[in-house]
């Protein structure tokens, strides 16, 4: 919502369009890969107290373990980055996720002769549907992404529960193959987690070094400038929610060949881990900064506290208040640096001149 | 750029004089909304009583009512906030989290249920001082902060009191939380809300206060020049929040007897609907708390009529949802559509002279 | 500007007046002179005619904890049966999200309807209680089942199956299946769920027995009831006990994922595996030969059992004190136990040969 006085100037300063002031760019960049480094310091740390109290922590089985259940919150932090650069923000998310996961499950149980290919492409394509709604009723309502992906968080969902009518779709009914994706491993890496990095670098790739990618940017740090340098920010904008909503697919389709069993509560409040996952990664929530590593980084630290509390015999229960706390520290770190980087921005540009 | 559109999608052809046609056309529009509000609500109430069987008893209102106060509590000073362009998504785990404590202070500490209730206000008010502290100190966007406490606060009464419940509170009590007003089927705890709702209404309809809360929507900057202190007014606006939250923690905890970790959860969904459904824009700077009640008791009688009606809960789920993007996509369509018949007026007018 | 700080002080006088209104209701009330809370009252009033009939037109409302969970959808529909079968009226209704708070407004609505009976799985034992006396003092008769409110809320609870049947139960499928000798372990859900922990005591009790002299329990794990964690857990128990013979993991959730776990390793058929699981969730692994035998209660049977139950209570025969016996269809004949129990029995075991017959 509103941001407080000097915010504006700010964010201007931080992450200009693309072109001009290169050496800010170089700059901000440096800012993200700091950050970066600072959650795989973190990351590490966390590895080593936890291996220091319980060596199994770090044997090759639990390794392949936590890769696997990283690798969906990976994919769907990674889709709400593009989501979140553009100063917009996708709640709807888990809810895609358990529609597609439901209807992956039913589309074996209608026609369990259907090879897995097929179901994964139809499954993104429903995810990319979902996301086309919100993207439309965002376009065509101008109204803020937060209240409309508030409202479809319900509409999917209960078109999901209204499905399923309290039904449950086990391993049983879906095909081996589909079921061994789930688990299966490449060289002892699961092939789930395989997916997710392919999905990390190429919108890594995409929002680095593609001029599209990079509107994006302009966009979320300043939609007016953006629009008046001649970014059709509306379709770039629609494009990212038909974007998150084909991951989320993704994920969905992944989500029920990893699971086995399916009922329509599945992915039920994942928007927050997903979001949390995006903001400790440094994706800042107003717009105009972040990449996807950061956010899939963000997605395995998440993960390794959830496995490390329990290895750590800590109360699960403090698992959440962790996240929250987590998101908190990392919105007010990411504050504290916007504004030293202003500061040494200036001092800068005053040598310059 | 203080009220400024982040999650908001830009709105698309900027020419200016349809911008001011839209804004003129949207001042009618929303002054309408009050009303259109109150006329849908008693349309409801009457097609209910004619339609629904057992719908216009006194028992029924009653439970109507007492369904209502936990929704109508928090919406009073969340309209504040939105007003101001901020937003609370974080009252529904303050609500969780002061029914906790209730409960841990009742089983352990030996206090008076009396102390106790007055403690779970001001811890309830110091939740809320978190936010302002977050927000207003560190000039961080309300909606990452509060998306953080959500978690945090979420987590902190789980932490409080595992998945335990706490549920020996005195029988006079838990009775007097829904006890009727004497000779009557209203609930007495519908008395302090009213008074709530007026003292309120009051301050943002008939004082400066209420006045500055509106400046600031539509201008931080604007407010600032004008010699409001936007910071600390923003600042007690959710500590107030918080505070009311204490007092519906208290009610839940002895309405339902029961003081859980998740109590409430999901509750700021409907809370922020309601708040949208009575004519306040996410935008800030525009709505009113007639409206606002109004929406709550709309949601409240739909819902209602719906269950007595035995429509399917998952139906429940997508109508909620359907409402909050309606009560957003509605005047702003009905905005458009004015501007569109203005224009064209114009235009006749143009060429007949 | 000191306008708006007034109108703002105005608020926060308002509100603490508004607390301490509420606070002043009462005088004082601590824990220790609260005195003990009794809701509902006298239950069983009246006096049961066990010849009576069962009445048509009985109007039945199943109310379970969430709408959509696989578990009561199934046990709803054995109640459904049992209705129709006695020509009454069933309906089923609930929230979309296990909470009791929703369950409230729920029963609420229900009573408002009149209903004869109300048959629910409560959410929180003690928070639905206020809704349920009201329903219960406007005419409706009140079941719980599979988990229980506070007794004085209602007139009978059906048990799917008590303690010591599931610990007998486990420990002799255990026994079988490794023969009678070697190293077992338990795969449990969170070290502090009450019931499970019966359940294991009970067991370790059981396994004292001389029959079971040569069967030796190693450890216990806890999976949280999280699918990963009790995989981990799983693998953690195979690794670190090489001469284990066997695994009990009497949840639904732990015995799924351990079964998962053992059909993709080199363990599978070697290690027994048996629990409590769904045949839904199972139905894969009996097939492939990683588990030979596991157990549930039908809760199918549960929904039927406790739709006659409330059928029973609606037209006199049964008030819900200890003793009272009715006839519950094709189940046949049940008495009422201590505090208005009534046990399903003892619970179905499922194996290669009868797997099919389960949907759930």
């Amino acid at each position: 919502m509103s941001l407080t006085d000097t915010g504006a100037s700010e964010r201007v300063a931080d992450h200009p369009p693309p072109g001009p002031g290169r050496q800010r760019r170089g700059l901000t960049e440096r800012l993200l890969a700091v950050r970066e480094l600072s959650l795989l310091i973190a990351l590490g740390a966390l590895i080593l107290v936890t291996t220091v109290r319980n060596d199994r922590f770090l044997s090759a089985q639990s390794i392949k373990d936590l890769l696997l259940g990283c690798a969906i919150l990976v994919i769907l932090a990674v889709g709400q980055t593009l989501v979140i650069v553009t100063r917009n923000v996708d709640l709807s998310v888990g809810s895609i996720l358990g529609l597609v996961a439901f209807a992956a499950g039913e589309l074996f149980l209608a026609a369990p002769g259907t090879p897995w290919p097929v179901a994964l492409l139809l499954g993104v394509a429903l995810g990319a549907l979902c996301g086309a709604v919100n993207g439309g009723l965002i376009a065509v309502a101008k109204v803020p992404a937060l209240v409309i992906t508030l409202g479809t968080l319900y509409a999917f969902r209960g078109v999901d529960y209204y499905w399923a009518a309290g039904r449950q779709i086990n391993a049983a009914d879906m095909p081996r193959a589909f079921l061994r994706l789930g688990n299966q491993t490449v060289l002892g890496v699961p092939v789930l987690f395989l997916v997710a990095l392919f999905v990390v670098a190429a919108v890594g790739f995409y929002l680095r070094s593609y001029r599209s990618g990079r509107e994006l940017y302009a966009i979320g740090s300043e939609p007016a400038a953006a629009r008046l340098s001649g970014i059709p920010v509306g379709r770039r904008v629609f494009a990212v929610f038909v974007a998150n909503g084909a991951l989320a697919g993704l994920a969905g389709v992944l989500y029920a060949a990893r699971f086995g069993t399916l009922d329509a509560a599945a992915g039920s409040g994942l928007e927050l881990q997903v979001v949390a996952a995006a903001v400790v990664g440094g994706v800042a929530i107003f717009g105009g900064s972040g990449s996807a590593y950061g956010a899939a980084l963000g997605a395995v630290l998440l993960t390794t506290i959830g496995s490390s509390l329990a290895v750590l015999r800590i109360d699960p229960f403090w698992q959440q208040a962790v996240v929250g706390a987590l998101i908190l520290a990392a919105i007010g770190l990411d504050r504290l640096l916007a504004l030293r980087m202003a500061a040494r921005l200036r001092g800068r540009s005053a040598h310059g001149a | 750029m203080a009220h400024d559109s982040l999650y908001a999608a830009p709105p698309s052809g900027a020419d200016t004089e349809r911008e001011a046609g839209r804004l003129a056309g949207l001042r009618t529009a929303v002054g309408s909304w009050d009303a259109a509000i109150v006329a849908a609500l008693v349309v409801a109430v009457l097609l209910a009583s004619l339609l629904v069987q057992n719908f216009a008893s006194g028992r029924n209102v009653q439970f109507l009512l007492l369904d209502l106060v936990p929704l109508a509590l928090p919406a009073l000073p969340m309209t504040l906030i939105v007003i101001t362009g901020e937003i609370d998504l974080s009252v529904a785990s303050m609500v969780g989290l002061c029914s906790t404590l209730m409960g841990q202070m009742w089983l352990s500490t030996g206090l008076s249920l009396e102390l106790i209730c007055v403690l779970v206000v001001v811890i309830g008010a110091a939740l809320g001082a978190v936010n302002g502290v977050f927000i207003t100190g560190f000039g961080l966007p309300s909606l990452a902060v509060t998306i953080g406490t959500l978690a945090l606060y979420r987590g902190l009464s789980f932490v409080v009191l595992g998945d335990q419940a706490v549920a020996d509170f005195p029988a006079s009590w838990t009775a007097a939380a829904v006890q009727n007003l004497p000779g009557t089927s209203i609930p007495a705890a519908v008395v302090p809300v009213l008074l709530l709702a007026l003292v309120f209404g009051v301050v943002l309809h008939a004082t400066p206060a209420g006045r500055a809360l509106y400046a600031m929507g539509n201008n931080d900057e604007a407010a600032t020049f004008a010699g409001v202190s936007v910071a600390r007014t923003k600042f007690w606006l959710f500590v107030v929040s918080g505070a009311v939250c204490g007092l519906v923690g208290i009610f839940w905890t002895l309405r339902y007897a029961s003081a859980r970790g998740d109590n409430a959860t999901g509750l700021e969904l409907t809370v922020v609907t309601a708040v949208l459904l009575g004519g306040v824009s996410i935008f800030g700077g525009r709505g009113g708390l007639l409206g606002v009640v109004a929406g709550v008791l709309l949601l409240g009688v739909l819902r209602n009529a719906l269950q007595l009606a035995d429509v399917d809960a998952n139906a429940l789920t997508i109508v909620t949802g359907t409402l909050l993007i309606a009560s957003v996509v509605l005047p702003n369509a009905v905005a458009d559509v004015r501007a569109r018949l203005h224009r064209r007026r114009q235009r006749a007018h143009a060429t007949a002279a | 500007m000191s306008a708006y700080r007034r109108g703002l002080s105005v608020g926060a006088t308002a509100l603490t007046l508004t607390a301490l209104l509420l606070s002043a209701a009462c005088g004082g009330t601590t824990r220790e002179n609260s005195g003990t809370d009794t809701g509902g009252g006298a239950q069983a009033g009246g006096t049961a005619n066990p010849d009576a009939q069962i009445k048509e037109g009985l109007k039945i409302a199943f109310l379970p904890k969430q709408v959509n969970n696989p578990y009561f959808t199934t046990s709803d529909n054995g109640g459904k049966e049992a209705v129709t079968g006695f020509k009454g009226n069933f309906k089923e209704v609930g929230p979309s999200e296990a909470s009791a708070s929703s369950q409230v407004s729920y029963i609420n609505t229900l009573s408002q309807q009149g209903m004869d009976v109300i048959v629910t799985s409560a959410n929180d034992p003690n928070a639905i209680c206020g809704a349920l006396n009201q329903a219960k003092a406007a005419g409706a008769k009140i079941v719980t089942f599979d988990s229980d409110t506070k007794p004085e809320c209602r007139q009978i609870f059906v048990n799917q199956v008590t303690a010591q049947g599931i610990a007998e139960n486990q420990v002799k499928l255990i026994s079988q299946q490794i023969g009678g000798e070697g190293e077992i372990a338990i795969l449990s859900a969170t070290a502090n769920a009450t019931n499970q922990n019966a359940w294991i005591a009970l067991m370790k009790e059981e396994l004292k027995k001389p029959e079971y002299s040569k069967i030796k329990l190693v450890t216990v794990a806890y999976g949280n009831d999280d699918d990963q964690k009790s995989f981990q857990e799983m693998q953690g128990l195979l690794q670190s006990y090489p001469n284990l013979k066997g695994v009990i993991s009497p949840t639904t959730v732990g015995v799924a994922a351990a079964a998962r776990y053992l059909s993709g390793s080199q363990y599978k058929g070697k290690v027994k595996l048996t629990g409590l699981g769904t045949p839904n969730q199972m139905r894969e692994y009996i097939k492939d030969g990683s588990v030979d035998a596991f157990a549930l209660w039908n809760p199918a049977d549960l929904g039927y059992l406790a739709a006659y139950a409330g059928a029973a209570l609606a037209s006199g025969q049964i008030t819900g004190a200890e003793g009272d016996k009715f006839k519950a269809g094709k189940l046949g004949e049940f008495s009422v136990g201590k505090d208005g129990v009534v046990v399903l029995g003892p619970p179905t075991v499922f194996d290669k040969s009868n797997i099919d017959q389960f949907q759930f």
